[in-house]
């Protein structure tokens, strides 16, 4: 257990944190994450119970012999974990990833959808 | 910044941001025209003997927008992000950190490198521009006779 816990600690040290969206309407959420320099095959999404992560490794093509002078992106890996609320139906998750931003789509679940309720008038 | 989340808050996150706020407040030095919101785009700057390499970390651009200029030995990247941002009042923002707007960034070119020689490629959301340093400027062994 305390093996399990400093090595999560460990993998948590090394990653960036990468800027969110997130947008609720009335069937869904829809959540865009930048994360620059992923490609679809280096992403990675996971599903865990109600736990969401997102990761992603940075994949450059740098030249031989590249000797960094500056840099304000110094860890080339993304994370960042949700816990998702019960309504949210995490198997019918829709992912897409153009110029590397991941668009998620997290629809509600049918019970959960909006529904109008009719009155009768007697 | 919003950061009113439907999600129950995760403490982990939270600890990264803050980590993230300091690293930029004591760790960068920065310009005087400072990084923007959330600094986009990023920028990674390098160099081997034979060129100057520059990595701007600009996701979700359209690549044909995005203006790479260079006067004088100045390097400008400019360009515009659309917001991703729903317009009706029906959809809820909960979090919204991502840049939207105009953006430009200046780098300093070194004395060699070659305006007439930059290679430019825009990938998964990152433009990379490779430019040749000067073949006089490269380094040479001279033959004595």
């Amino acid at each position: 257990m305390t093996n399990n816990v400093s090595k999560t600690e460990a993998s948590r040290r090394d990653a960036v944190l990468p800027p969110v969206d997130v947008i609720e309407d009335a069937t869904g959420i829809t959540l865009y994450a930048d994360l620059p320099g992923v490609s679809k095959e280096q992403l990675n999404l996971r599903v865990e119970a109600d736990t969401l992560t997102i990761e992603g490794e940075v994949g450059l093509t740098t030249p031989d012999g590249l000797q960094a002078s500056h840099a304000e992106v110094s860890v080339p890996r993304y994370r960042r974990v949700f816990t998702l609320s019960k309504e949210l139906d995490a198997e019918k998750i829709a992912a897409e990833m153009s110029h590397g931003v991941l668009k998620l789509r997290i629809p509600k679940a049918e019970h959960a959808q909006p529904r109008k309720v009719q009155i009768r008038v007697s | 910044m919003i950061y009113r989340s439907l999600f129950p808050r995760d403490i982990f996150a939270d600890l990264d941001r803050l980590q993230r706020e300091m690293q930029q407040a004591f760790d960068l030095s920065p310009s005087i025209r400072g990084f923007g919101r959330g600094g986009y785009p990023a920028l990674n700057v390098g160099g081997t003997q034979q060129s100057v390499e520059i990595y701007a970390f600009a996701p979700g651009l359209d690549p044909n927008r995005i203006e790479v200029n260079i006067d004088r030995g100045v390097l400008t990247i400019e360009g515009e992000r659309p917001n991703s941002l729903p317009a009706d009042e029906k959809s809820a923002v909960h979090i919204n950190e991502r840049f939207a707007g105009r953006f430009r960034r200046v780098v300093s070119l070194p004395d060699d490198a070659d305006p007439g020689a930059v290679n430019a490629e825009y990938r998964d959301g990152v433009l990379h521009l490779s430019i040749r340093r000067r073949e006089s400027a490269l380094p040479r062994r001279i033959e004595v006779k």
